[in-house]
């Protein structure tokens, strides 16, 4: 046996701890990984055996991709469809409402004016904007999965979401090429 | 009996030994090598009192080689045998070398990392830095009066894959046991933080004589977590130094110079650089063998304006650093200097501009990144016990990917994810019968594999043949704490573990590293046997306190049966130890590993139970605190 699989095997919410939910209190979820990081972190088995190490490692590299799923609200929010069993189909689900697909041209299109005319400020601006817009998004998904679920709607928003943190991206990357 | 002090409960095992570790800068231009004494880290200096080891090598036509000040005096006398600033070289190819025409040396056009032709033969990047790491580790073992356990060694934080692993292979060939691979910046925020307590968001700008790095992170309840990270490996004071070896060609209107002849332009160019630190002015005068005269004087004005390109070039990744961080300027507490370079009036300036905040200089820039390893090497060894709490979370700098179809990059693991870390990817097969897969990982952040660095390539075999489309590869990036990456693959539907060749793009295999050591031990300058025979035994007494001090905490985790084949093993381990066989002390070392596995996991669980156990944030508050007023660096 190489570890107790009921903690290693565990879901990502009850390693740290937290209900599984997509209202999640950041600053406790900072604090349990950093608890559970000071136990297990390599740096803490640097002499030990290689077994110990080898462990070490691999439990070091759980906790973090635990914490990085649910740090996130986009990786949280699928996980969370992932542990109801409900495929978010992005793959093949890429069918998306009129109206969305409009408004996501609309934003790549200014996206890539500012970027051509090499306007820094206009990107920022872009980048405030779209943050404000995942903020309400974000609360919507919140109570299609804690406070009224229905996953399928709630899928709907994610992949929505993964549109919109994709253009987030991008316009980072445009930033990043002007200051280049 | 030793048997009985293990098995006797609540008995403390051998009495805590100091472990000797230290902390090695190995920088472009000087190397220092520092370590904790009586609780306090310092840097260890040579016979002569000097603390820095100039980063030069020099090649003697009988094989020898001398190394430091001595190499770095000959350094216009014998340019093309006299290396310096191989750092720059780590883990990269011929063609990725800046200015290559204005360096003396004769560059070895094979594939693979390249390689320099000196009198001594035909040297590469990872020896000749060996022979650095071996001048520090001879002057701490007769500092310290023994071997050592190991050796924390600082990298760039923005080196990639290649260059850490030709950093820790050549420690390997100075017989240096790599403790860690630490990122400069994060060393000298360890050195910082400790030494100031601070609590908050700082970035370290580190511009050091051929790599700039910049890091954000933060300080909290001693736990130092780095939030981003960027830089250029390939730009550095010798940049600065190199501007000003072009203004001179320029003003002075020299012909073609000979090698010897720019090399000391190059040094008058880097004394002319410092002087303008504390000067307004400064004069350049040269008489060439050519028996052309240079007498110029170089004003902080002209510095300024020719190097401002350079300057403008290490805001970018900061600018770039914070956005990955998600923080703005304002977010940033302090911004602590570190690296030779940025005494710089101008990168002061530029810094302080930036971050609209004066820098904080308070370490010395050339010693705070030894001083930060040895205080982390000591913590490794296990030498911190009592208020020593800390933890360090470094990130990848780079993205970890594949080459796709059409020579795309497929990322797999997005730079600064916290490390270590793991990502596992599917592959499957797009022809019928097909039996192998070839993989090719690259590091970077650009879409096409061109504009990327290659790291390795390997070849997946045995795939049983099937349909196209029908296997099921799954390719898992393992990147460890010293930010190294592994790869495994494993075939899934018939659970085949195929055979894997991995041919580094720019590093030494084992086989060549094998034979540099086969090389060095005909070569009698340090009894490599020996040595090796006392490296296994320190590393058996090491295991053997490890084991010693699991059983002294949880005993209770291990059966009656368990117990007594432990303590049988080690009984079997301390036999070995008194006699003089290697091979014998590692197979009892390998039978005490196998015997403790299942302890080891049990160990770990407990761990984790323990972080679980519901300990009042308060107990770990005054936990934290008391780490950070305990005695340290």
């Amino acid at each position: 046996m190489e570890f107790n699989a009921e903690h290693f095997n565990a879901d990502h919410f009850s390693l740290f701890d937290l209900p599984p939910a997509f209202r999640l209190d950041a600053a406790l979820l900072d604090r349990r990984y950093l608890e559970l990081q000071s136990q297990i972190h390599p740096d803490r088995f640097a002499s030990a055996s290689e077994a110990e190490r080898r462990h070490s490692l691999q439990w070091a590299t759980r906790v973090n991709e635990a914490y990085q799923t649910l740090k996130k609200p986009l990786s949280r929010a699928k996980y969370l469809l992932h542990m109801a069993a409900h495929d978010i189909g992005s793959e093949n689900n890429t069918l998306m409402p009129v109206d969305f697909l409009i408004e996501q041209m609309e934003w790549r299109e200014a996206v890539a004016e500012v970027r051509a005319a090499g306007e820094h400020h206009e990107l920022e601006h872009l980048h405030h904007r779209l943050k404000r817009d995942l903020l309400e998004r974000y609360e919507e998904i919140a109570m299609l999965l804690d406070d009224q679920p229905d996953l399928e709607q709630a899928a709907d928003r994610v992949r929505r979401l993964m549109f919109l943190e994709k253009l987030l991206v991008e316009i980072d990357e445009a930033m990043a090429a002007l200051e280049e | 009996m030793a048997l009985l002090q293990i098995a006797e409960p609540g008995e403390s095992a051998a009495p805590h030994q100091h472990r000797l570790a230290v902390g090695i800068d190995l920088g472009t231009t000087n190397s220092l090598v520092a370590t904790v004494r009586s609780g306090l880290a310092v840097v260890i200096s040579d016979e002569l009192g000097r603390p820095l080891l100039p980063s030069v090598v020099r090649y003697l036509p009988d094989g020898n080689c001398d190394v430091g000040y001595e190499a770095q005096a000959r350094q216009a006398i014998d340019p093309r045998n006299t290396i310096a600033s191989v750092k720059r070289f780590m883990g990269r190819g011929p063609q990725d070398i800046a200015h290559r025409e204005a360096l003396p040396y004769l560059f070895d056009d094979g594939p693979g990392m390249l390689r320099l032709n000196t009198v001594a033969g035909r040297k590469s990047p990872v020896e000749v830095s060996a022979e650095i790491l071996r001048v520090l580790r001879l002057r701490a073992e007769a500092s310290l009066g023994g071997p050592l356990v190991g050796a924390v060694i600082t990298v760039p934080a923005y080196f990639d894959d290649a260059q850490r692993q030709a950093t820790k292979d050549a420690a390997r060939l100075a017989g240096l046991p790599v403790l860690r691979l630490l990122n400069e910046p994060t060393a000298a925020a360890v050195a910082y933080g400790l030494d100031n307590a601070s609590e908050g968001t700082y970035a370290v700008y580190d511009l050091g004589g051929g790599t700039f790095d910049i890091s954000i992170l933060r300080l909290s309840r001693g736990i130092f977590e780095v939030l981003a990270t960027g830089g250029d490996s390939a730009l550095g004071g010798d940049d600065f130094d190199h501007r000003i070896f072009c203004w001179l060609l320029e003003a002075a209107q020299l012909k073609p110079l000979s090698v010897e002849d720019a090399r000391m332009l190059l040094t008058r160019a880097r004394e002319a650089k410092e002087y303008l630190t504390f000067h307004g002015v400064a004069p350049i005068n040269a008489r060439l063998n050519s028996g052309e005269v240079v007498d110029l004087t170089l004003t902080t004005e002209i510095f300024a304006e020719i190097t401002q390109t350079l300057v403008a070039k290490t805001i970018q990744p900061v600018k770039k650093a914070l956005r990955d961080a998600g923080l703005s300027v304002a977010e940033v507490k302090g911004v602590v200097m570190v690296g030779g370079a940025t005494r710089m009036p101008q990168i002061q300036r530029a810094v302080g501009d930036f971050f609209r905040q004066e820098p904080l200089n308070n370490l010395d820039p050339d010693k705070v990144v030894a001083i930060g390893a040895a205080t982390q090497a000591n913590l490794l060894a296990g030498n911190g016990l009592g208020g020593d709490n800390w933890l360090l979370l470094d990130v990848i700098p780079l993205s970890l990917g594949l080459e796709t179809m059409g020579g795309l990059v497929e990322k797999i693991i997005p730079r600064n994810s916290t490390i270590p870390t793991a990502r596992a990817q599917e592959f499957t097969t797009f022809r019928d019968g097909q039996t192998a897969l070839a993989v090719h990982v690259v590091q970077g952040e650009r879409e096409l594999v061109s504009d990327c660095r290659s790291l390795a390539r390997f070849e997946l075999r045995g795939i049983p043949p099937m349909v196209a489309g029908a296997a099921r590869i799954r390719v898992t990036f393992q990147v460890d704490a010293d930010g190294l990456l592994a790869v495994t693959a494993r075939e899934q539907t018939v659970g085949v573990e195929a055979s894997i060749v991995v041919k580094p793009s720019y590093g030494l295999s084992d086989d060549e590293i094998a034979g540099m050591l086969k090389d060095s031990m005909l070569h009698v300058r340090d009894d490599a046997l020996r040595r090796a025979l006392k490296e296994s035994q320190t590393d058996a007494q090491r295991l053997i306190e490890a084991v010693r001090s699991a059983i002294d905490t949880d005993g209770e985790l291990l059966s009656v049966e368990e117990r007594s084949r432990i303590e049988h093993d080690v009984s079997n381990l301390q036999a070995a130890l008194l006699g003089d066989n290697r091979r014998q002390i590692m197979l009892a070392m390998d039978d005490l590993e196998a015997d403790t596995k299942d302890f080891a996991a049990r160990r770990m669980d407990k761990s984790i139970r323990r972080a679980f156990s519901g300990r009042h944030i308060n107990e770990l508050d005054s936990e934290v605190a008391a780490a950070r007023t305990g005695e340290h660096a």
